[in-house]
């Protein structure tokens, strides 16, 4: 179990990174959210790993989950799926008014810029 | 318990939602009410100041639910102060909106206004660390809205640059958070900074990343040297009221610094060990030098504001950095400084480019603009508030971070960096001062005039944009004249930050609801469903019963 989970976390930051290294907007807002998936079941484990365990008090149970990552992770996910969806309409809104869908500036004098894309 | 504390905010949030739905297509209502709204926000935000300025720490339990299990909101001083300074900058940026058109150039700026003062003022107040990054997130969403405000290719493609970069940070913050809570099993700060000084220090790996990850989502915020690629580009191409609000959202990264490594990781904290001296005030240094550089590289001047507020950033974190209460005193009156003064400089730069016609703010040989001497002047004054020349401010901020920086064992580099850093600033400021001003072409004057007059909206005449900047100015001067006070005030703010335990015991011992003891078994599946009657979030950190914590 920790094994797996620990290497779901591992390819997902992983190949999220990746994308996000890439130069056009979609494999970057790809690559977002395969992070927040890992962040989602990173939060998830931070509140140990428990098998088959409640998290909410119930009669003659002894066994109880930590019910808060839940929450966090609860709140985590409806942040980013909001954020994702605001950063789809940006990316489409710049694609569509430039014409293209570099993360990159086009222009060649603004240099600073173009390491915040990564 | 009284109900002031979260009433900054409620009533903006309040506000927004009401001038989305009932004043959406109005838009005089709206400038009435976001102008009445901040008016109100800024009688708040003075009632608290005043009301924490003789050391008390007020506590707001949201939901009646006591510290650990419920989120609190808590104003000390320099939560109030904060709250103050952003309702004291929103005023002068509200009415340059106002002033300038800026707000009817694409819809909803006043809504999105209202639910970024939410944010950052929530941010300000909250003691509870998952909050503070949910109030961030609502800061950071109703930014993306402005940002992008009245669109234009440059803007939206920066707009997107500068999504994806904070998209990252708030990653970047839930893992910070999700290790916190596994190492800790508490999000609160205060009942952090209790159970973070009793960890064991041989098996701190856990927590010491936590506490570098935290460093370096706020120093993303903060725009320090390696994180701060977002900053010139979203700055310069953000409509001019919204850089200028922008300004005080590098202060919340510095605010959460000052806030986090006083109170959970103090500086005589083992585990966190030379994460100051080791990190942050290279960093800053370096940063102040990167900053200043692009002011003298810059080729326009809103890149050069821009490159300003970097460098300003770095200085004020240098002074955190050294970690005594003078350098945090040192900080806090430059972050009041700084704030001001860019907030001025990016408002100037939106009359310099309307003035100008099609030189914009580039570097470029035009005509003399429009009043000009009124602007020159102007401009005059907020760049020796930035570069930090005497007679203003920043002459003031930037003697108490020499001051401070005597503490340091890098006391050298740090007054070589920030004195040859201000040479290099004010080289940049006169460059761009004489080029925008002086050079401007006079033979062509009188051909242009008509050519150009179209050109400018007829706002340029209006009187309502110079006086929000005049005031902006004059609060710099207001700093200058009060800096005896004002520094008094902020040193007894930096005393109560490095004494944390009135904070920690005002949040861990108020009681909150009482809660039913569930002895018979009857009683336990009534106390969750009553639970699911509050609202969302809340609920499920207030049920986490006090058995979760215990197998830490």
């Amino acid at each position: 179990m920790e094994l797996l989970v620990a290497t779901a976390i591992g390819t997902l930051t992983a190949a999220g990174i990746y994308m996000i290294l890439r130069l056009r907007t979609f494999p970057v807002i790809i690559g977002t959210s395969l992070l927040s998936y890992a962040v989602n079941v990173f939060l998830f484990a931070s509140g140990r790993l428990a098998l088959n365990a409640p998290p909410v008090l119930r009669d003659g149970v002894e066994v109880y989950t930590d019910p808060l990552p839940q929450a966090l992770v609860l709140t985590a996910i409806v942040i980013s799926f909001g954020m994702t969806a605001v950063i789809v309409m940006i990316a489409v809104g710049s694609y569509l008014s430039s014409d293209d869908d570099l993360v990159n500036d086009p222009d060649a004098d603004a240099d600073q810029t173009r390491e915040g894309a990564a | 318990m009284t109900h002031w504390l979260v009433l900054p905010i409620l009533l903006p949030a309040m506000l927004a939602a009401l001038l989305v739905l009932v004043a959406r297509y109005h838009l005089t209502i709206q400038r009435v009410f976001s102008v009445a709204g901040s008016l109100m926000l800024l009688g708040l935000a003075l009632g608290l100041f005043w009301q924490a300025s003789d050391g008390t720490v007020s506590l707001y339990q949201l939901g009646n639910w006591s510290a650990p299990f419920g989120i609190v909101l808590v104003a000390d001083r320099l939560s109030t102060l904060m709250v103050l300074l952003t309702c004291v900058l929103a005023l002068p940026v509200l009415l340059y909106a106002i002033g300038s058109g800026w707000d009817e150039r694409g819809q909803h700026f006043h809504p999105l206004f209202q639910f970024q003062l939410m944010g950052i003022i929530g941010a300000f107040l909250t003691g509870d660390i998952f909050n503070l990054f949910v109030f961030f997130e609502v800061l950071l969403i109703a930014s993306y809205g402005l940002m992008i405000h009245a669109g234009g290719p440059k803007r939206l493609r920066a707009g997107t640059q500068y999504v994806l970069y904070n998209l990252l940070g708030s990653t970047l913050f839930l893992f910070a958070l999700g290790l916190l809570y596994a190492e800790t099993g508490t999000l609160n700060m205060a009942d952090l900074a209790v159970r973070v000084s009793t960890l064991d220090t041989a098996n701190s790996a856990g927590i010491r990343v936590a506490a570098v990850l935290l460093l370096m989502v706020f120093a993303v915020k903060a725009a320090i040297l390696p994180l701060h690629f977002w900053l010139p580009a979203s700055y310069s191409e953000a409509p001019a009221p919204v850089a200028a609000l922008f300004a005080i959202m590098t202060k919340v990264g510095a605010y959460c610094i000052i806030r986090v490594f006083t109170l959970v990781f103090p500086p005589d904290l083992e585990i966190t060990q030379g994460l100051f001296d080791l990190w942050l005030i290279p960093a800053a240094l370096l940063t102040v030098a990167l900053g200043m550089l692009g002011v003298l590289g810059a080729k326009s001047v809103d890149r050069l504001v821009a490159f300003s507020v970097i460098g300003s950033m770095g200085m004020l974190l240098a002074a955190v950095a050294v970690f005594t209460p003078t350098g945090v005193t040192a900080a806090l009156y430059y972050a009041i400084h700084s704030t001001f003064a860019a907030a001025a400089l990016f408002l100037l730069v939106d009359v310099i480019r309307s003035r100008r016609g099609a030189a914009g703010v580039s570097f470029d040989v035009a005509p003399p603009i429009v009043g000009g001497a009124l602007v020159a002047g102007m401009f005059f004054v907020a760049a020796i508030g930035m570069t930090g020349l005497p007679p203003l401010s920043g002459f003031i901020g930037k003697l108490l971070i020499l001051d401070a920086a005597t503490a340091s064992d890098l006391m050298w580099w740090i007054w070589g960096t920030i004195l040859i850093g201000s040479l290099v600033a004010v080289v940049g400021f006169a460059r761009a001062g004489s080029v925008v001003f002086w050079k401007a072409h006079q033979p062509v004057d009188t051909a242009t005039e008509e050519t150009a007059e179209p050109e400018p909206d007829p706002e340029p005449t209006s009187v309502l944009p110079m006086v929000s900047i005049g005031g902006l100015l004059a609060l710099l001067v207001a700093l200058t004249v009060g800096a005896g006070p004002v520094t008094r005030v902020l040193s007894e703010t930096s005393t109560q930050l490095f004494n944390p335990e009135a904070y920690i015991a005002v949040v861990l011992t108020t009681p909150g609801k009482e809660v039913k003891d569930h002895h018979g078994d009857d009683h336990s599946g009534d106390h969750s469903a009553d639970s699911h009657g509050d609202d969302g979030a809340h609920d499920a950190e207030a049920v986490a019963p006090a058995a979760t914590k215990k197998d830490h």
